[in-house]
């Protein structure tokens, strides 16, 4: 509390860090602001995220046949290659903070990157899967195509706009992350982290994170529903 | 004022520097949990499927959550608010279910 005192005797020369906002105390508090604030936002992206998927289950729960007949259009080694990927992703991220706390700046930078390899293959195969069910009709509205059980098409087609909703929310969120990914990059190379510095890569991690949390649910709900009632 | 335990540097956050082995046992897990949840979907368990599918996610994401997001080292306020948040999507579900899932008139 004593270097709050002002004094005209000797004004002590307080070095401060360069990035540390002048309304915090120091370093601490204000990575914890951050860390906080962060999660606050991320509790709204999981109220955001949870209203569509509630919506979905109140669906599946309605029409478990057509939901699991839907399911089978997805290519399901697609989507576990792209959860591996993305864990892969989450791994990568977490060394990139785990550098930066450590003060390695290569390694951050190069933790960093990968990630965004990942991230984007991720993207790329979600691409592929986006261009045939495109090609197959299984795209919402006058041009959908389905035809295996006529009365269960319109839900079918309720389906797939719930997994193009989903996913597509959820690339999204990816693309945000990866232009997230390269700032971080830059300011890593930079030399703008190390131990008492590293908060900006931690809240990217908790946004990373977080998005790949999505995909952990997306999955079983989108690709693996085991189709109990026919067969 | 400052943290007796804070080795850092002065004014530093307060650092956990999670162990190597930490990251790659919960990748681990993590990886072993997709291949489960595939494995699992392709079994009959009648009704079993979707609760069995739904505990391996949850538990997925409680390690992603408590160790890649570093809440187990966070502060309790962090822990109130990641807490109340998973409070708040149940209010959203347990009150949409409430209305949907009882409407006795449709069949379901």
């Amino acid at each position: 509390m004593s270097d709050i005192a002002i004094t005209d005797a000797a004004p002590e020369p307080h070095v401060h860090h360069p990035f540390l906002q002048h309304h915090f105390e120091d370093l601490g508090q204000q990575h914890e602001a951050s860390t906080l604030g962060m999660w606050m936002f991320l509790s709204t992206e999981i109220l955001f995220f949870g209203g569509v998927l509630c919506a979905y289950w109140v669906y599946r729960i309605m029409y478990p046949e057509a939901w699991a007949m839907a399911a089978e259009q997805q290519n399901k080694l697609y989507g576990g290659i792209n959860t591996i990927v993305l864990i892969i992703s989450s791994l990568t991220m977490a060394l990139a903070v785990r550098n930066a706390q450590l003060g390695k700046r290569k390694a951050t930078v190069g933790m960093l990157f990968a990630t965004l390899i990942f991230g984007s293959t991720f993207l790329a195969i979600k691409s592929i899967e986006y261009w045939q069910h495109f090609h197959e009709g299984l795209f919402p509205g006058t041009n959908f195509t389905w035809n295996e059980v006529p009365a269960l098409a319109p839900k079918v087609q309720l389906f797939m706009t719930f997994y193009w909703s989903m996913t597509g929310l959820h690339a999204l969120h990816m693309v945000i992350g990866a232009g997230l990914l390269l700032w971080m990059m830059m300011r890593a190379w930079r030399g703008d982290f190390g131990p008492e510095y590293y908060g900006p890569v931690e809240i990217m991690g908790l946004y990373w994170h977080f998005v790949d949390i999505v995909w952990i649910f997306l999955f079983p709900f989108l690709y693996l529903i085991h189709g109990v009632h026919h067969g | 004022m400052a943290d007796e335990h804070d080795h850092a540097p002065a004014h530093a956050p307060h650092i956990h520097v999670t162990p190597m082995w930490i990251y790659i046992a919960v990748f681990l897990a993590l990886a072993v949990g997709t291949l489960l949840t595939w494995w699992v979907s392709t079994i009959d368990l009648g009704w079993m499927n979707t609760p069995i599918a739904l505990l391996i996610a949850t538990i997925k994401a409680v390690l992603v959550i408590l160790f890649f997001m570093h809440v187990i080292h966070s502060t309790r306020l962090t822990w109130v608010v990641v807490i109340a948040s998973f409070l708040w999507l149940g209010v959203l579900f347990i009150l949409t279910f409430a209305d949907y899932l009882t409407r006795i008139w449709q069949i379901y």
